[in-house]
């Protein structure tokens, strides 16, 4: 065993998960053939509320191929309720949530019936085959309307308001009374924001089996969290725990879209019981459009209380968020982890949050990349724009006046999170630099004066987030139904190989190239010796899976403490070989000498001596094997500034990004071109947001953007090209100082890109634009019309063709 | 993503394809490069009981020289034609009008007789088709006919077609010396346009002596901009005679309007400019 020579944290390696995904070498869920296998085709609702009067399964049941036909009534004494983790108040309004619907359907695409049978194409042709009986009910959309309670989702549940969540900091003794600031404000800002209903598009889409062999049933999923959903499975079912396991093979993307216990999960394994056969369900990327759940959809009323010279006193968060037609696994906690954010990196003397959850007719919302603090970031720096506008300074200025200063840190906020670290200025002003932002305002100033038909906006986001979820105490505290730790073991194997096993579960963030590199620097063994095995619960028998930019922070913690463990066991055992005593020994490049001579035993020999066991120190085991178990004291916070300019044709209006540039601090860097990555990423999804993104209902609750040609995802043909930087401001929370990357970049671009375009349109009159700002609705704002709506007027798309009738 | 059962046939001959079809019935449909019918197909937006597949009829492929003007195999892919020096030299417009289409791998497997066919008026080449005066040759039962491009498309997704005719050949007439620009506004690079305009222009000694102008996805199928055509003729090629008469591409006063004049004074000043 040679020690690596240079270390390899911080080293910017390639994946070594990339050589088989790019070329094809892994198998995806949906690749798995087993003996026997079964195929699952789930019939859909075409109506978004209505009573089931009839299902004919007759003709379907004849069709060729067709095993078993089940309807909602077949499956109601078994299936149970699909789970939801977080019931954020205890008075909380939770509709039942079947799997199959069984005398009501609740939003258009949810599942009505089954088809199974010996091939996808005979269960897909027999699904045409079912009639269904439906007797519609008027449809609740909209939230505003959905609060007036006029119509219900859930008449059982009387009104269409799930709860309500308030955090006041009067209350909570971490601030002054809010509307006390704002009777007392020298100014006053008050707004009201959309964020429109997003739907995650991961590019692998979901995909089931479940084999029922030998008396245990093995579950594969396409899915972010196999160790949850073992345990929900169980829940749901009543199948004991420890006869169920959970395998996530490698899976293509997530973005929280795969954070779900889903109904087709919970059905494949209701079917492989019954029919004692494996069964397969792969979606098609309609059907995921249609049924997976979707993201953020939220009608944001935010005031803002401050003194004319830019201070801000207090902000006021009212908000309505659209929980769809049931609470998925952890849909009502998604707008409260926004609840921690709105005060962002800012100094507010007072500050009050009331979030009210809301039923509609629509796919259900949950965890979308960034999950509520997306929301609240767009929120904060929106107003942070307009009070600048009110007040007539520069927006950097204002943000400058009210943020925490570097320090002041750590520094308790006003929404009662202790921030641990952080320098704003470093972040800002290397952002300001790449930016070349006074050169970019002459050019604005200059084009104004033209009366350029391209106007340029400059947009600015300087933003935190609480990542690496969550302090178990903390969500505890928050009513969520699971704790937020997270594990690892090293085995020691005696040629000196290691293997690793994390609870995270990766789904394209390159943890196996990342842990491989914390754990050649721990225990100074190659990078190529390390093997990363996850997401099979019989070799990775706990954890709590990936999401919330949690797995470094969190898992890579429970790593060192592993490795930390590896080595205190080997030094008492090098000792013993070199017969020396422990406190003389050293570790350093794989290897342990005894201090001042020349005497050393490798890591190596270490591990073969613990596991041959000839001659071990009196009491102690074989085996140089540990696990480790990390449970956090306190959230990573990572922080940047994002600066945006886009060109705004205002003939077409069509925006056009011209410059990006994103400072980021993650605290230390593990990987950076891993980094770059998730940045890159993210900044794609956020971006998306602000101009691209949508999912569109007609009004009758038709998803009217369910294929990738109607609901438009940015490729990298679409994006400029971004200019990416980093301050390392550690984390003091764990060992590696990490804080977390994956979210940072969807958080941080939304603001920027939406304050950049209004930024270069103010002048001529407009005030505000909805999300996505599609060229219709800047030149519609342009005009000084209303917003045109998220219709399909200008779109092409296939969207086009099924208003043919699916005429070709 | 699993298509309704079909008869997968595979003539060797026009003259076979054409027999097929009538064989087949109304349910049969022609697979050409396969870019918008499989998508269709497999999203059950249409069942066709048999799919003709026309792709290994190299007699509709290439570009020929037919004197004044350019015959072009209605199977040639997007990618031929982007790389065509005939098209190049005589059909400059069609040429960057394709350049435009989806994605290269797109452009490799979808063909210039397919998109006409399918007919969709968010779809590039049927405004260049309708601008350069372009001749569809069909063949079916009885034989060969000729349509020309202001009555081949029809309504949406509707050609002149019969359901047992095929598309053989495009004459294009030859279009030499004439600059040429496509303004295209669409959200994202795979996305169609929201409206687009193809222009050629003809100028000599400083005067516009010709136009032509095809309007993608304002109407039901491709618009011809007559209006603005005339209004450029005997006019100096200049900003102000091209702003005069880009207005006349619509008269309207809704977003799609305004797209249409913006986006043919733009494709003008482009292609008269170069």
């Amino acid at each position: 065993m040679t020690a690596t020579a240079e270390p390899e944290i911080g080293k910017a390696r390639l994946r070594k998960e990339d050589t088989r995904l790019i070329t094809g070498q892994t198998r995806w869920t949906d690749n798995l053939q087993l003996t026997g296998m079964l195929h699952m085709a789930v019939l859909r609702s075409p109506v978004a509320h209505a009573r089931i009067t009839n299902v004919d399964v007759s003709r379907a049941t004849a069709m060729p191929g067709v095993a078993l036909v089940l309807t909602g009534e077949d499956l109601a004494a078994e299936q149970g309720s699909l789970p939801c983790a977080w019931p954020i108040t205890e008075d909380m309004k939770a509709p039942a949530a079947p799997a199959l619907a069984v005398d009501r359907v609740n939003f258009a695409g949810e599942a009505v019936a089954l088809v199974i049978a010996d091939s996808a194409y005979h269960a897909a042709d027999a699904l045409s085959e079912i009639d269904v009986d439906y007797d519609e009910l008027p449809v609740v959309l909209d939230l505003e309307e959905a609060v007036r309670d006029n119509d219900l989702v859930h008449e059982d549940l009387g009104t269409n308001k799930s709860a309500t969540w308030v955090y006041d900091s009067a209350e909570a003794g971490s601030g002054t009374d809010v509307e006390d600031e704002i009777a007392s404000a020298e100014v006053v800002v008050e707004r009201t924001f959309r964020q429109q209903r997003l739907i995650p598009a991961f590019m692998e889409p979901r995909s089931v089996v479940v084999d029922p062999a030998a008396g245990m049933f093995t579950v594969w999923s396409a899915t972010q969290i196999p160790h949850i959903l073992r345990w929900m499975l169980s829940a749901v079912t009543g199948i004991a725990e420890h006869k169920i396991r959970v395998i996530a093979p490698d899976v293509g993307g997530g973005f929280g879209g795969k954070l779900q216990v889903t109904p087709e999960e919970l059905l494949c394994l209701l079917v492989a019981r019954r029919m004692g056969r494996p069964v397969k369900w792969t979606e098609t990327r309609t059907e995921s459009m249609l049924s997976a759940h979707h993201g953020r959809d939220q009608l944001q009323k935010i005031t803002l209380a401050a003194r004319r010279d830019g201070t801000v006193t207090g902000l006021k968060v009212e908000l309505l968020a659209d929980m769809g037609a049931y609470l998925r696994l952890v849909t009502p906690g998604v707008p409260i982890l926004g609840a921690f954010m709105f005060n962002a990196i800012y100094k507010f003397a007072a500050y009050r949050f009331v979030c009210t959850n809301v039923f509609t007719n629509k796919v259900p919302t949950d965890a979308y990349r960034g999950a509520g603090r997306p929301e609240a970031t767009f929120a904060i720096e929106r107003m942070m724009d307009e009070l600048a506008v009110e007040l007539g300074m520069d927006p950097m200025k204002v943000r400058e006046l009210n943020w925490i200063k570097h320090e002041e840190f750590p520094f308790t906020t006003v929404a009662g999170l202790t921030y641990d670290s952080g320098n704003y200025e470093a972040a800002t002003a290397r952002a300001m630099e790449l930016f070349d932002y006074d050169g970019l305002r002459e050019e604005q100033a200059r084009r104004r004066a033209d009366g350029s038909p391209f106007q340029i906006g400059i947009g600015i986001s300087t933003f935190t987030e609480m990542c690496g979820l969550a302090p178990s105490r903390v969500l505890g505290a928050l009513r969520y139904g699971a704790g937020g730790w997270e594990t690892a073991s090293i085995r020691m194997l005696p040629t000196g190989k290691v293997e690793v096993i994390t609870g995270t579960s990766p789904h394209g963030q390159g943890h196996e190239t990342v842990w491989s590199q914390i754990v050649a620097d721990k225990l100074g063994v190659p990078f190529e010796d390390v093997e990363v095995l996850h997401g099979d619960t019989a070799t990775s028998h706990k954890g709590m899976d990936s999401y919330g930019s949690r797995s470094l922070a969190v898992g890579g913690t429970a790593l060192v403490h592993a490795a930390d463990k590896v080595l205190a066991k080997a030094k008492t055992l090098a000792a013993h070989m070199m017969e020396c005593d422990e406190t003389d020994v050293e570790f350093a490049s794989g290897a342990f000498s005894v201090r001042g001579t020349s005497t050393s035993r490798s890591l190596g020999d270490v591990v073969l001596a613990a596991h041959v066991a000839h001659d071990l120190p009196e009491g102690m085991e074989p085996g140089l094997d540990a696990d480790a178990t990390f449970d956090p004291d306190n959230f990573s916070y990572p922080h940047g500034t994002h600066l945006c300019a886009t060109e705004v044709d205002t003939e077409t209006g069509l925006v056009k990004i011209i410059r990006y540039v994103a400072v980021d601090d993650v605290g230390t860097v593990m990987n950076p071109l891993i980094v770059d990555g998730q940045v890159h990423g993210g900044l794609a999804q956020g971006i998306a947001q602000a101009l691209y993104e949508e999912a569109t209902h007609d009004e009758m609750g038709t998803l009217t953007s369910a294929t990738l040609a109607d609901y438009l995802v940015p490729s990298a043909a679409d994006l400029p090209s971004f200019i990416t930087d980093r301050t390392t401001t550690p984390a003091t929370s764990n060992p590696l100082g990490a804080k977390g990357v994956g979210e940072a970049g969807t958080i941080a671009s939304t603001p920027a890109v939406v304050n950049s375009v209004l930024d270069a349109v103010r002048h001529l009159g407009v005030r505000d634009i909805e999300m996505p700002m599609s060229p219709e609705r800047v030149w519609t704002a342009l005009q000084g019309r209303g917003d045109p709506g998220s219709g399909d007027v200008a779109a092409g798309g296939l969207g086009s063709i099924d208003a043919q009738g699916g005429q070709e | 993503m699993i298509p309704a059962e079909f008869k997968y046939l595979v003539p060797s001959t026009v003259d076979e394809a054409v027999r097929m079809l009538a064989e087949e019935g109304e349910d049969a449909k022609v697979l050409a490069g396969g870019q918008s019918l499989v998508p269709v197909l497999r999203m059950r937006l249409a069942a066709p009981t048999a799919l003709i597949d026309i792709g290994g009829l190299t007699e509709l492929t290439g570009v020929r020289d037919e004197g004044d003007s350019l015959l072009i195999g209605a199977m040639t892919t997007h990618y031929e034609v982007q790389r065509d020096h005939l098209v190049q030299d005589h059909a400059l417009l069609l040429k960057l009008v394709t350049d435009t289409v989806a994605d290269p791998q797109v452009r490799h497997r979808g063909t210039f007789g397919g998109s006409l066919c399918h007919a969709d008026p968010a779809g590039d080449l049927l405004a260049p088709a309708l601008a350069l005066d372009a001749v569809m040759i069909i063949a079916g039962p009885g034989g060969r006919r000729e349509v020309p491009a202001a009555d081949f498309f029809v309504d949406y997704f509707t050609t002149a077609l019969a359901p047992d005719e095929i598309l053989v050949d495009v004459r294009v007439p030859k279009h030499t010396g004439w600059s040429a620009h496509y303004e295209k506004l669409n959200r994202v690079a795979q996305a169609w346009s929201i409206v687009a305009v193809a222009a050629a222009v003809q100028v000599r000694d400083g005067t516009i002596t010709a136009a032509r102008i095809g309007l993608t996805n304002v109407g039901s199928g491709p618009v011809r901009a007559a209006d603005v055509e005339s209004a450029l003729v005997g006019q100096p090629a200049t900003a102000e005679s091209i702003s005069s008469a880009a207005v006349r591409a619509s008269s309207g006063d809704g977003y799609k309007d305004n797209l249409a004049r913006v986006l043919t004074g733009r494709a003008l000043t482009a292609a008269v400019t170069g």
